[in-house]
């Protein structure tokens, strides 16, 4: 089997309903509600079933399932560690840019 | 088959109780589990780590896996027939364990799975690593990938088969960009949806330029009269070269931004090159660039750690 596939780009331009992120990170629905009502994952729209996501936050949330399967967490640690991941993130990128700017 | 000691991958003795085992478990998957682990090799140590786990945490698992004995790490063997069927399944004893993974055995297949009880199965999602060249990145690509997956027989075995898959990345991928290829992950059964294949795109180093996000970073070496005189160098780009104005009294580390010529963004637009300047001073200099620099020494007053100065005086 070998044919060109269909390829989602998992950035901000794309949208996922609450629906589509629970059966694509493995969290279940009440798990992620309570991830977006803590801070640690964004959502847009009305709450509930209404929310939407960008299609970036498909990795967070995988991330999330990850972590509580491989350490038994529960929301609120994992709250805690996909903050603390997203900080790690966020200096990991201003470092290579600032790398970037340094002459070789 | 190839055998795998969980035993060893833990660091316990077989005889080691739910407790240590699991004790054994949380103390390495701090240490290598990949989303938090920078060690080296921290992803393929937590996969063996995280196998053993799986099926040593799980009583009816351990049994299965305890009854296969103990051999060396790696040695080629094959389930005997009593194993299958205690373990395996009605008429699992009637096919080759040859290109079964031992780790897919024991996740999925292993005693009291769904696949036995003839339920519906997803397929599994896999995340490979793929790194692309930043030309490919500009221009779009199309990668080929020759993967591994498990997939289902009649009776619920999971086997390695040759998995193939074309993808086309539109020009723009960045560093740390994520692609998602919906059911081309590894095929469900009983009517399970086939899981999903994401890419993890990582730029591989280029010889000249660096990236953030969709911007480029390039050192633009000038002459010290170039620099001070201002000039117009050709630069090379992503699409070819072009002109740069240097602004005359360019200093060392000055940016000066090209618009648009970085990588393509996914909704239009385009990020920015950066030419860093670097003020490259000959080698070697002859007599007359010599006579030329103390000439100029003798008529400038530029004093370039005036503050200096003034922060001793």
């Amino acid at each position: 089997m070998s044919n060109e596939t269909e390829v989602l780009w998992l950035d901000e331009t794309r949208v996922v309903s609450l629906r589509e992120l629970v059966d694509l990170s493995g969290l279940r629905e009440t798990e992620l509600l309570e991830l977006v009502h803590s801070g640690a994952i964004p959502a847009s729209g009305p709450p509930g079933a209404g929310y939407s996501f960008g299609a970036h936050v498909i990795t967070v949330a995988r991330t999330a399932c990850r972590l509580r399967n491989d350490f038994e967490l529960d929301t609120r640690g994992l709250s805690v560690a996909l903050r603390l991941l997203e900080r790690v993130r966020d200096l990991e990128e201003e470092i290579a840019r600032l790398r970037a700017e340094l002459p070789r | 088959m190839k055998y795998s000691d969980y035993y060893a991958a833990l660091g316990v003795e077989r005889g080691a109780s739910a407790d240590e085992i699991r004790k054994a478990y949380r103390r390495l998957a701090q240490k290598y589990h990949p989303d938090v682990s920078k060690e080296p090799g921290a992803e393929e140590r937590f996969k063996e780590i995280a196998e053993a786990y799986q099926t040593l945490k799980d009583p009816e698992k351990r049994a299965a896996y305890d009854a296969l004995g103990s051999r060396p790490q790696g040695e080629e063997f094959r389930p005997p027939p009593d194993w299958a069927r205690a373990h395996a399944g009605a008429g699992a004893e009637r096919f080759s364990f040859d290109d079964v993974d031992f780790a897919d055995l024991f996740s999925r297949f292993g005693a009291g799975g769904e696949s036995r009880r003839g339920g519906p199965l997803p397929g599994q999602d896999f995340e490979v690593p793929v790194q692309i060249s930043l030309e490919d990145a500009f221009r779009g690509t199309t990668l080929s990938l020759s993967l591994s997956m498990p997939e289902y027989d009649a009776a619920g075995i999971p086997r390695r088969v040759p998995h193939n898959v074309k993808a086309r990345i539109a020009p723009g991928a960045v560093d740390g960009q994520r692609l998602r290829l919906p059911g081309k992950g590894g095929k469900g059964f009983h009517g399970g949806r086939d899981g999903d294949l994401y890419l993890d795109i990582t730029l591989a180093p280029h010889r000249l330029y660096r990236t953030t996000g969709h911007d480029l970073f390039l050192d633009l070496p000038l002459a010290p009269w170039e620099a001070a005189l201002g000039a117009t160098v050709q630069i090379p780009t992503l699409s070819g070269p072009v002109s740069l104005k240097v602004p005359a009294g360019t200093s060392a580390a000055r940016k000066l931004r090209l618009a648009g010529r970085g990588l393509p963004k996914p909704r239009g637009g385009a990020g920015d090159l950066i030419a860093v300047a670097q003020i490259v001073v000959p080698g070697e200099t002859d007599a007359r660039e010599r006579a030329l620099y103390e000439q100029l020494a003798a008529a400038s007053s530029f004093n370039p750690r005036r503050h200096f100065a003034e922060e001793n005086a």
